[in-house]
């Protein structure tokens, strides 16, 4: 699993190697979410995630 | 596709990616189907085979969920957890009379359509008190109402809001310690429970809103309840959340599509490979 940087304090996260577009990720340290954003090159990249919508949850 | 295991997410959280983990370990293939990637139609042509026999519902969206699964469900497909659990679970109101109805402890709740009747139903619940959305999760719009005037100030918010903001569903507040319980049903077993406790700085114990878990020793009181109310609803995988009050364990909400990212490593029950096995009885032999 190749390591990525948090963007708020900058603690490796962890990508699975299978990662999928979109996928949501956790910073092991600050517990911000990440989205998984595959570039066409197969390149990842990792955004905040948008907002939560209002019918979402458990 | 007879003998396969599919889930449909709109979010692939880490409980989705725990789950394909748990199936990687199981050396089953689990199907992946994103929402937003399908369309379906009404009629039954061949678009079953589009999915496998069994699929775990694990989109975020309630509205979604329930048109989804309702949608595969018409296709003979079996949904983890059911179009009908959803739809009841992911309404508070239809939920709490569920149990109300099988004598299940929950706490009082009132529902008015109104501010004016919202703040007579008020006064018979009594402050403090809690006001809900009837749809919505993590604890997001969870409001105690503290008096008179901190209620009409928040129900004068809620007027300006979706419509579904101004179903006003009032609950007596439990005088409950700082933490609450989440029970893990899947099927007939409490597989495993935890303590959510509330952050610092907030009322609420939800872990979106900074709360952490400790594992919680799985008492016969809170199996047998667990288990009923997971029985009012149909046979599932559920996160039961109860309280603890004055007057012994009362239920406050049945979760459907119940996050578990961090009763895992709390609790160090697999529920993600339990899932799977709960699901994996149900293909046909
Ligand atoms: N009647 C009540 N009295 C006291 N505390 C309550 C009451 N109802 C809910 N709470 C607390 O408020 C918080 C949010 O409640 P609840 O779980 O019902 O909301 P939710 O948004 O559906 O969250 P989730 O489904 O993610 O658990 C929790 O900490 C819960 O313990």
């Amino acid at each position: 699993m190749p390591d990525y940087k948090c963007q708020d304090c900058s603690a490796d996260v962890q990508v699975p190697s299978d990662a999928l577009d979109g996928e949501i990720v956790v910073c092991p340290d600050c517990g911000l979410e990440l989205q998984v954003k595959k570039k066409p090159t197969g390149e990842i990249e990792l955004a905040e995630v948008t907002k939560e919508k209002e019918d979402w949850g458990e | 596709m007879t003998g396969s295991i599919g889930m449909l997410y709109d979010q692939l959280r880490p409980e989705e990616r725990l789950l394909i983990e748990a199936a990687k370990r199981k050396s089953l293939r689990l199907g992946l189907h994103d929402s937003e990637k399908l369309y379906l139609d009404i009629k039954n042509t061949d678009q079953e085979e589009l999915f496998e026999e069994i699929v775990l519902q694990r989109c975020l969206s309630y509205f979604r969920s329930v048109h989804l699964t309702s949608l595969l469900e018409n296709k003979g497909i079996t949904v983890i957890n059911s179009s009908k659990i959803a739809s009841v679970c992911g309404n508070k109101l239809l939920a709490s009379m569920k149990l109300e109805e099988a004598n299940i402890p929950t706490p009082h709740t009132v529902v008015a359509f109104s501010i004016e009747a919202a703040l007579k139903a008020l006064d018979e619940v009594g402050y403090p008190a809690v006001l809900k959305p009837v749809v919505g999760s993590w604890g997001r719009l969870v409001a105690p109402l503290r008096d008179v005037e901190s209620a009409k100030a928040i129900l004068e918010d809620r007027e300006n809001m979706f419509p579904i903001y101004q179903i006003y569903y009032i609950q007596e507040m439990i005088q409950r310690p700082s933490r609450d319980i989440r029970c893990f049903v899947i099927g007939n077993s409490v597989v495993a429970a935890i303590y959510r406790y509330a952050p610092k700085d907030d009322w609420r114990t939800n872990t979106a809103r900074g709360g952490h878990v400790e594992s919680c020793k799985v008492t016969s009181n809170m199996e047998e309840l667990a288990l009923r109310a997971a029985k009012v609803f149909g046979e599932g995988v559920y996160g039961v959340d109860m309280m603890e009050s004055e007057n012994g364990l009362t239920i406050h909400e049945v979760n459907y599509t119940t996050e578990f990212r961090n009763s895992v490593p709390a609790t160090g029950v697999d529920i993600p490979g339990l899932m799977l096995d709960f699901a994996i009885q149900k293909v046909r032999k």
